[in-house]
């Protein structure tokens, strides 16, 4: 035995704490945000080693006055810009209306993506339409951006009798192979891996298409998340990973998925992958770094990290209620402000925009929604009767039915038979 | 139905000392009264600490006992369990919540390889003194990942104990039975149960725990011995073997159908109380089981081969099972999954003929 501990003072146990609780007077100060313009842009062929500073800084492209600066600035065209602005918009709308839907009875559950809509929807700009995203369940601005039909969500969301999943999912856990968009799972980080087993499919059959996937600050902790990041810097898959750092896991800060000590994007220097922090609220920004990570993928080069730096505004889901765990001062103290907002005051900046048109906009959105929902609802609500044969419950365990499954289809008719009340279905 | 006797009330204990609980606080309540009298006792897991846990059992736990012994943990099961383990073998006893059963799964490994082996294979150098806590069970919209009744994984596991209470009153005193216990225990909690008890109607209002004899709970310890069935109702007809939600559901059935039938609550599943099933099976010679998990495989195919080897000349029917379907929870359909009145009334009628 070496030494005497007898005069050492006593181990203690670290358990993270936000810095603020329902009540606090909330100051962002503290949080360091780096200059737009500031973070240099490597070539997309250099070495991870090479740009580490990258993990802890932060690539941002619109600065205070709205305008767009620095290496990074994408240069998108301003109709480019007004159509991701207007994708934005559809998608907060949406959220929006949705979310009251769940309010009113109409389904058992929803989540938004409030002051989240860049990261989603300007990816979705930087990605080829046929590139393949394995997202979290928050990534509704994908499907949204690719002009997938807003009718065909809701289906789902009510799972009705026009639901392409036939109510078989919670809802939003959208499936749209079509789009490019794998079937959402409520199991956190399963997509991780399994993007990366879609780009060295990819890889190893010689084709052009690359994957990205999406999951939370929180969801990094799982063993999925690791595996994933060690296949793709093995194999150098063409695959981009996004840490989506809404500083929240449900009632959990980021502290406990490990951000008082290191950064999300961070965590790609030790698996030798390239890693970027992006300002998640600056939708140029987004698509700079997607549009990065997508040539890189794409020219054999391999995995991108790229943390979004940005703040769940709502709450968790419509089951959460946040102010009994944080305080209701952050969304509105969140230092990198409304991403809608910003994108909308660079257009203006640049002279393309104005007040007039954003607000005639907001009012079109509001109205394609609710025309959409109003759709959507003659296929019938959630609760409103059985709109899925009953029969189909038993359809796509397999692809052929074994027989203890016929057998217990046939139960499930005999008791609605029995039951003397036949399962009411929708008129 | 009566609530069954207290059963080992710690000397000094006041009997007639009991409070109104809905499931949620008497688990709380039970986590409590643990933790202050063993601060070997540490509650963890997503959402447990500041918040008290998505359905709040663990509510005002932190503020009273601190951050180090009720904390969140970062979202990873299989981080959750196997520190949970390490801390067995400090000397801690972790009790461990996993916010919903269908989550379990990443910690499948530290459970079925390390904390359902560890005293067998260090020959009782270390022991896994684990408490892990979770919801499960369908019957609240919830679709494929907040439904699932996976109990049959770990009845399978040589080296867990499986729990399933279906009151507040059980909860309780069985909690404290598992928190006590110096194996691992899986301690699932039916959570459409949490606030009342459920006949099976879903399309009827809800009921609470405030008029139930078993929401009626004694304020302080007690246990309940972990292997001890509970007749919940007498009856010559028939024995109806059920656990958790579906205790609650079979007793509707049985009223309104009339039937004489036994009630068993077997409240745990592992170690099985297999007397209690026998004298009822002996007794009625006939033998119901219900459970809402997926039919194959499930914890009613061990519950018949018991029945069948040991009661065999007694049984005037083939044994019945109620199960849900081999399909994985649906979302809109759930109704339909759900073994309900209906399909119980349908065997129960079906057991009488034969
Ligand atoms: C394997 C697993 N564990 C736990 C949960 C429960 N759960 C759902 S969302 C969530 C928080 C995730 O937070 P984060 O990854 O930060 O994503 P965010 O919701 O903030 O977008 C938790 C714990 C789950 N769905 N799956």
């Amino acid at each position: 035995m070496v030494g005497d501990r007898s005069n050492l003072k006593p181990l203690a146990l670290h358990v993270p704490e936000p810095r603020f609780r329902p009540g606090d007077e909330v100051d962002f100060s503290a949080v360091d945000i780096p200059a737009a313009g500031a973070a240099p842009r490597p070539d997309t062929h250099a070495a991870p080693a090479d740009f580490t500073d990258l993990s802890y800084s932060m690539v941002r492209v619109l600065d205070d006055a709205g305008q767009a600066v620095g290496p990074w600035n994408p240069r998108l065209s301003p109709d480019r810009l007004r159509r991701m602005l207007r994708h934005m918009a559809l998608v907060r709308a949406f959220d929006e209306r949705m979310f009251r839907a769940q309010r009113q009875g109409k389904t058992s559950f929803y989540m938004k993506s409030l002051g989240e809509e860049a990261v989603a929807v300007a990816a979705a700009y930087a990605l080829q339409y046929d590139d393949m995203c394995f997202p979290s369940y928050r990534q509704q601005g994908l499907l949204i951006a690719r002009d997938w039909s807003l009718v065909d969500m809701m289906n789902q969301i009510y799972s009705n009798r026009a639901d392409r999943l036939q109510g078989k999912q919670l809802p939003i856990m959208y499936s749209v192979r079509e789009a490019g968009f794998f079937s959402i799972s409520g199991n956190l980080t399963t997509q991780y891996p399994q993007a990366v087993g879609w780009a060295m499919a990819s890889a190893s059959k010689g084709d052009t298409r690359i994957a990205a996937t999406w999951c939370g600050e929180g969801s990094t902790a799982e063993g999925d998340f690791h595996s994933a990041l060690t296949f793709a810097t093995v194999y150098r898959a063409p695959v981009i990973f996004n840490v989506v750092n809404n500083q929240w896991a449900i009632s959990s800060f980021s502290g406990f998925a490990g951000a008082e000590a290191t950064t999300f994007a961070a965590r790609a220097i030790g698996y030798g992958i390239a890693g970027l922090r992006v300002d998640g609220n600056d939708a140029l920004a987004v698509y700079a770094a997607t549009a990065w990570a997508a040539e890189r993928a794409r020219t054999n080069a391999g995995p991108t990290l790229i943390e979004h730096f940005t703040y769940r505004a709502e709450g968790h889901s419509t089951s959460d209620d946040p102010s009994a765990y944080r305080s209701a001062g952050e969304p509105n103290a969140w230092p990198l402000g409304d991403p809608i907002r910003r994108l909308k005051d660079h257009l203006i900046a640049i002279g393309e925009w104005d007040e007039e048109r954003q607000a005639a906009m907001d009012r079109e959105v509001a109205e394609e929604v609710k025309a959409a929902q109003k759709e959507a609802e003659k296929n019938g609500i959630l609760g409103h009767g059985l709109h899925q044969p009953l029969d189909s419950l038993f359809d796509g365990v397999f692809e052929e039915m074994p027989w203890h499954l016929a057998e217990q289809r046939q139960m499930m008719i005999d008791e609605e038979q029995a039951s003397g009340r036949p399962w009411a279905r929708k008129g | 139905m009566e609530v069954a006797e207290i059963i080992e009330t710690e000397a000094g204990a006041e009997a007639g000392d009991t409070q109104r609980m809905n499931m949620i606080q008497a688990i709380n309540s039970a986590l409590d009264i643990m933790m202050a009298r063993d601060d070997a006792i540490v509650v963890m897991g997503e959402d447990v600490g500041y918040f008290g846990g998505v359905f709040r059992a663990t509510a005002g736990l932190q503020k009273k006992f601190g951050k180090t012994r009720v904390f969140d943990t970062p979202i990873t099961e299989c981080g959750i369990i196997g520190v949970a383990v390490g801390m067995g073998a400090y000397g801690l006893r972790p009790v461990p919540e996993i916010q919903f059963a269908d989550y379990i799964y990443p910690a499948l490994d530290q459970l079925v390889s390390e904390a359902a082996r560890l005293r067998y294979r260090s020959d009782g150098e270390f022991i896994a003194p684990l408490t892990v806590r979770s919801p499960f069970g369908g019957g609240i919209f919830g679709g494929q990942t907040h439904s699932q009744s996976p109990e049959g994984i770990f009845t399978h596991v040589s080296g867990l104990k499986t729990v399933i209470p279906s009151t507040p009153y059980d909860a309780k005193g069985l909690l404290i039975a598992a928190i006590e216990d110096n194996d691992p225990v899986i301690f699932f909690e039916p959570k459409r149960i949490y606030n009342g008890p459920f006949n099976g109607h879903w399309d009827r209002p809800a009921e609470n725990w405030s008029k139930h004899p078993a929401g009626e709970v004694p304020s302080g310890y007690y246990r309940i011995p972990l292997g001890k069935a509970n007749v919940v109702r007498e009856g010559e007809a028939v024995t109806i073997l059920a656990y958790g939600t579906m205790v609650h559901v079979c007793l509707n059935v049985v009223a309104e159908a009339g039937v004489d039938a036994e009630v068993i609550d077997l409240r745990t599943l592992v170690p099985l109380d297999i007397e209690t099933i026998e004298q009822s099976v002996r007794k009625t010679g006939r033998c119901m089981i219900v459970h809402e998990a997926t039919r194959t495989s499930g914890y009613g195919a061990e519950l018949a081969a018991l029945v069948q080897e040991r009661c065999f000349y007694h049984l005037e029917a083939p044994i019945e099972r109620v199960t849900g379907f081999d399909t994985p929870y649906p979302h809109s359909l759930e109704w339909a999954y759900f073994p309900g009145p209906v399909r119980i009334g349908m065997a129960l009628k079906k057991i009488l003929k034969d």
